[in-house]
């Protein structure tokens, strides 16, 4: 069984040393449409944030004479709402509101969420049982439900909004986090790394978030068009956002009445929550497959 | 140097002594079911296992699929718990005066499938590192890549590579620079090269010899491909169905063995000779459930020499008269055991 010494490094093309996310980022500029709504999702968070800045008309100064004017009036671009005030100032301050309520709960339950599962998932046995049967409980209630009524519980307000919306996404994440951390704790190489002697906060460290963030945090991505619907509602329900402040959850409440007076000009709200949220569904999509590393 | 510059292995406290102990292993696995997760039964994936591995010697374990080979490994580095029994490491005994983090840095573990062992979301260099982070070492990459360049792999030309862009030769040497990382004494493979094609299963065996004589390394092979066994062990290890039917020498074994699953395991080996060609029918008919295993010898099933003696008390490990390095479990070597035919040995 005599065999040469010599050692078969097959013919390999030279090393690229690519990181992982150089590669995320490669294919990402290969996907113009995940571009087109990455600059959208962009471009209104950059208004949002810009507003007082870009020259806009104070939004909450109305006027009684310029109530209801249809979309393209001189100075009033996107026409005014029922009190008068500028509806274009209205909904780029009300991204504000509407986006910081409607990422900010999937972001804390994000977090929590993964946390929660992928100690649940790694460490299983009692541990996961605790955790995933509270988790259940939460899954009895219908999410609008549940958020109304924690949000009614609490009291209207922006914080309370935010805690309750948080308190209603922390379950789906959990769930998820748990059944792919224990998808991967089965397999050999942690099997390998636990061979080494590290402790558990180590192999989660290097091992398990590496391969658990990224379909969690696709799922979540997804989640956040979910949340900005149902902030919206809160606020159309009256128990969000309260009035003067601009939001287009809100706005689309309050401007119902004028559908039959002026029906493009009361869609308006709709329509930016209809676009943001499938720019985040579309984005979501993009992510998960530019972050898949073996195609 | 380093810590890649091993001496023989001389370390320990008993130089004499053997490198590993077990004694009397046993890991049954609970089958829950019904309502409340009950358990209803158990698997004895390994019941009763027994033997010991010299330093620098090779110890290769063969056996049928599910007779307990990969459980037997996975409980001598503690990555499954053992139920019972003992494990010594060079005269420490596991629990009481060593602990499974100790034991871990002294007994490394090669797993069969060489992808799926490697982390896909870190670099070649990384995961050799891994162990030498854990461990404290100083200049983890450094030592990686050191060891890298000893299994051969150039490391300027994979440390920044992942393990989907290696082939599964690369992949089982980048396996073993991880565990030899650790700077091990007794490194487990667990059907290391089963998964590779011959040629490069050949490469990797000769690699794996060199790398015994260079670090003085013990080794614990487990294979179900009895050529390989042969060609990389000093000693064979046979299992049935969670327990040991037979240790041996390799050439002592070759020659005879003497017990009739090995013989019958021997005889499904593809005979290369057609002026020889093999004659002892092998084994009919599929191992027993390990949830229920027969009585008395686990064989008697499907054994042709089995008698009344055979269902009612299991056989001893012991020595052969003619060879006492040669253990078997059989009541066909034991002239005491009651068996019409004992004491006259195997019947050919």
């Amino acid at each position: 069984m005599a065999l040469a010494e010599t050692l078969p490094t097959e013919p390999a093309p030279a090393a690229k040393p690519q990181g992982y996310w150089s590669g995320v980022g490669a294919r990402l500029i290969r996907d113009p449409l995940t571009l087109f709504c990455s600059a959208v999702i962009l471009g209104l968070i950059l208004a949002a944030i810009f507003a007082p800045w870009i020259g806009l008309a104070d939004p909450y100064k109305g006027s009684m004479i310029a109530r209801l004017k249809p979309l393209g009036t001189e100075g009033h671009i996107l026409g005014t709402d029922e009190q008068g005030r500028d509806m274009l100032a209205r909904l780029i301050y009300g991204g504000r509101l509407t986006l910081f309520i409607g990422l900010m709960p999937v972001v804390f339950a994000f977090f929590i969420g993964s946390a929660l599962g992928i100690v649940a998932g790694y460490v299983g046995g009692l541990t996961n049982t605790i955790i995933m049967r509270t988790v259940d409980v939460f899954f009895a209630f219908p999410s609008v439900l549940l958020a109304i009524a924690i949000s009614g519980a609490l009291g209207a307000g922006i914080v309370n909004s935010l805690v309750s919306l948080t308190i209603v996404f922390v379950p789906p994440i959990t769930r998820v986090a748990e059944a792919v951390t224990s998808g991967v704790r089965a397999l050999d190489y942690i099997d390998a790394a636990r061979a080494t002697g590290a402790d558990a906060f180590t192999v989660i460290r290097v091992h398990v978030i590496g391969n658990v963030l990224s379909p969690i945090f696709v799922y979540a991505t997804s989640l956040t068009s979910v949340c900005m619907i149902l902030a919206a509602g809160l606020s159309f329900l009256g128990i969000g956002v309260r009035p003067p402040e601009p939001e287009w959850g809100l706005m689309l409440n309050t401007l119902r009445s004028a559908i039959y007076v002026n029906p493009w000009l009361s869609a308006l709200p709709g329509v930016m929550i209809f676009i943001t949220s499938l720019c985040l569904n579309l984005l979501s999509d993009g992510l998960r497959s530019a972050m898949n590393v073996r195609d | 140097m380093s810590a890649i510059d091993h001496a023989p292995d001389t370390a320990g406290t008993a130089p004499e002594g053997p490198l590993l102990v077990v004694q009397d292993l046993q890991k049954h696995f609970p089958v829950r079911g019904g309502l409340l997760g009950r358990t209803q039964a158990k698997v004895q994936a390994v019941d009763g296992v027994s033997f010991e591995v010299s330093k620098g010697e090779t110890l290769g374990i063969v056996g049928e699929s599910g007779c307990g080979k990969s459980t037997t490994a996975k409980l001598l580095i503690g990555l499954t718990e053992k139920d019972k029994g003992d494990i010594v490491f060079d005269g420490q005994s596991l629990g009481p005066d060593l602990s499974l983090k100790d034991l871990r840095k002294s007994v490394q573990m090669v797993f069969q499938d060489s992808y799926a062992t490697l982390n896909p979301r870190l670099t070649i260099l990384d995961s050799v590192a891994f162990g030498a982070k854990v461990l404290g070492l100083e200049d983890p990459a450094g030592l990686a890549s050191k060891m890298m360049d000893r299994v051969g792999l150039d490391p300027d030309r994979f440390a920044h590579r992942y393990p989907h862009e290696l082939s599964g030769g690369q992949r089982q040497r980048v396996n073993i620079a991880r565990a030899l990382a650790m700077s091990p004494r007794l490194v487990v493979l667990d059907e290391a090269v089963s998964a590779l094609d011959k040629s490069v299963e050949a490469q990797v065996l000769n690699l794996l010899n060199d790398l015994r004589a260079e670090f003085g390394l013990t080794y614990i092979f487990i294979s179900h491909d009895l050529n390989v066994v042969r060609y990389i062990s000093d000693r064979i290890l046979v299992m049935y169905l969670g327990e040991v039917v037979e240790v041996a020498p390799v050439d002592s074994i070759w020659a005879a063995q003497a017990h009739p699953y090995t013989r019958s395991l021997f005889s499904a080996m593809p005979s290369m000779d057609p002026d020889n060609r093999t004659k002892v029918p092998p084994l009919t008919g599929d191992p027993p459930n390990p949830i229920n295993p027969p009585s008395g010898c686990r064989f008697h099933t499907r054994c042709r020499f089995a008698s009344e003696v055979c269902k009612a008390r299991a056989p001893k490990l012991a020595g052969l008269s003619e060879n006492a390095a040669h253990l078997v479990a059989c009541h066909l070597h034991d002239p005491a055991s009651g068996h019409p035919d004992a004491g006259q040995g195997l019947p050919s």
